[in-house]
């Protein structure tokens, strides 16, 4: 009987791994065009979960981690404009609609039906993009781009740098995920 | 994450696969465990002291340092503004830790130069430091004519040097607050009754108003100034630092003289209690001379 439980356990252990992929290396970038200077950041240090049976994604980063070429820009950043003290984490939290179509033995680009919601400075709203997913051998690539608006999350632009930031954010996610190993 | 907690959040981590939820909670273990307290204050000064900020490394920050005259004057002299003195000065942030400067002050046509260095950073989390110290040395060259060119004068009697440990603490978003003992000593002092080695225990802070604006203060108590002279004033200074992206305006009313720690510990001769107070303003301009190196 012990035998056979343990045998479940590893067994429901492989499944597992087979399951879920993972990162903590997940690139995160986002750009904004404004008239006097373009925003530009960049985050290597997102982690990502995605269970392929389900479909269910995750993605967190922490706010501090987003680095600019220009140092007062990235304080300014964190102090004034996302809260990172307050606010330290951003999450997306959601799923693969169309998993059934993906078909993750077999090698191959598809594109993913992402629902979620995305919470960021406080605020959670709905969110929902597009995403493709590259099946490799033994990874899995996720790649994503879409906008978000300052405004949708109450980060404010004070009337001095409302020509400076703009109000949309085009964000980059570039995700390898591993498979987790127990 | 205390390391207690961190067999409980695996344990947790492991309880969420059986239940299939928020595995991501991994990633909340990752979290960087010390973290390093960042942004004290708007600029690398309270108003007339060094604060414990420090510049980015790769960072030039242009300071144009005005004070006018004294605010008391009446309409004649603009309540002040006939007047102007001002220090142009240039401090780079060579590492994080680092800063050197250099000034030119109208008053007195002196120099100045200093080094700035961070020991220790405030942090939160695991080996926390709950302060941050920094010490600053600094020259002063006054490059006046001397006054009496007859009798045998020497460079070394231009110079004059200040020493400063500045404690600090970031209690919240809003407050933060230093102390700063500080040792000026200069080669030639007027009079035989004025010490060449000054001391004087420093204090400034700021309360962050929105998230742009803060109300600043500084103040020092000069602990051996010469009894003799009826006229010297403990320095203070209070005013507002405004922050619009790379500049910062500080706005200030001050009885400080002149704007190098020279200067305003050994020759502040008003007297708020007089209204002998000037106007003032600072605007520090940062310009990202070094990119930051690429992340891997």
């Amino acid at each position: 009987m012990f035998g056979f439980t343990s045998l479940l356990l590893l067994f429901t252990t492989i499944v597992q791994s087979q399951d879920k992929y993972f990162t903590k290396n997940a690139k995160i970038e986002f750009f904004s065009v404004a008239p006097l200077e373009d925003i530009e950041a960049k985050n290597k240090t997102a982690s990502a979960l995605l269970d392929i049976k389900t479909g269910s994604l995750q993605f967190s980063v922490l706010m501090q981690g987003f680095e600019f070429d220009k140092a007062l820009m990235q304080e300014h950043f964190n102090e004034n404009y996302v809260e990172s003290e307050k606010f330290p984490k951003a999450e997306f939290k959601g799923s693969i609609i169309n998993n059934a179509e993906i078909n993750y033995r077999k090698s191959g680009t598809y594109t993913a039906n992402v629902k979620g919601t995305m919470t960021l400075h406080g605020i959670t709203k709905d969110l929902e993009t597009t995403a493709t997913i590259k099946v490799n051998d033994d990874n899995l690539k996720a790649e994503s781009i879409f906008n978000l608006l300052l405004s949708d999350y109450n980060i404010k632009r004070p009337a001095v740098v409302k020509d400076k930031v703009s109000n949309t954010i085009k964000v980059t996610v570039d995700a390898k995920l591993d498979p987790l190993k127990n | 994450m205390k390391p207690k907690l961190l067999p409980f959040v695996l344990l947790f981590v492991k309880g969420s696969f059986a239940q299939n939820e928020d595995t991501l909670n991994i990633a909340v273990v990752d979290k960087p465990i010390k973290e390093k307290v960042t942004a004290p204050f708007k600029s690398s000064r309270v108003i007339m002291s060094h604060s414990i900020q420090m510049l980015k490394p790769g960072v030039l920050d242009f300071l144009i340092l005005h004070r006018f005259g004294n605010v008391n004057r009446g309409l004649y002299e603009f309540f002040g503004l006939d007047q102007a003195t001002f220090r142009l000065a240039f401090d780079y942030g060579i590492t994080k830790d680092l800063t050197i400067g250099i000034g030119r002050s109208s008053y007195k046509k002196e120099l100045d130069g200093f080094l700035k260095y961070r020991i220790i950073q405030q942090s939160t989390g695991q080996n926390a430091s709950p302060f941050s110290l920094v010490v600053v040395g600094g020259m002063t060259v006054n490059t006046l004519k001397f006054a009496d060119p007859t009798r045998k004068n020497y460079f070394s009697s231009r110079l004059g040097y200040y020493g400063q440990v500045l404690a600090g603490r970031k209690f919240s978003e809003a407050f933060s607050l230093q102390l700063m003992p500080t040792i000026v000593h200069q080669n030639l002092v007027t009079t035989s009754k004025d010490p060449n080695d000054l001391f004087a225990a420093g204090i400034g802070g700021r309360i962050k108003l929105s998230k742009r604006i803060s109300l600043n203060a500084d103040y020092y108590y000069v602990v051996n100034k010469n009894e003799e002279l009826e006229n010297f004033h403990n320095p203070l200074s209070i005013g507002f630092d405004i922050e619009t992206g790379g500049h910062v305006f500080q706005l200030h009313f001050t009885n400080a003289i002149g704007m190098n720690e020279r200067v305003f510990l050994t020759e502040t001769i008003n007297n708020w209690g007089d209204g002998d107070i000037q106007f003032g303003f600072n605007i520090s301009r940062a310009f990202q001379i070094k990119k930051k190196a690429p992340i891997p």
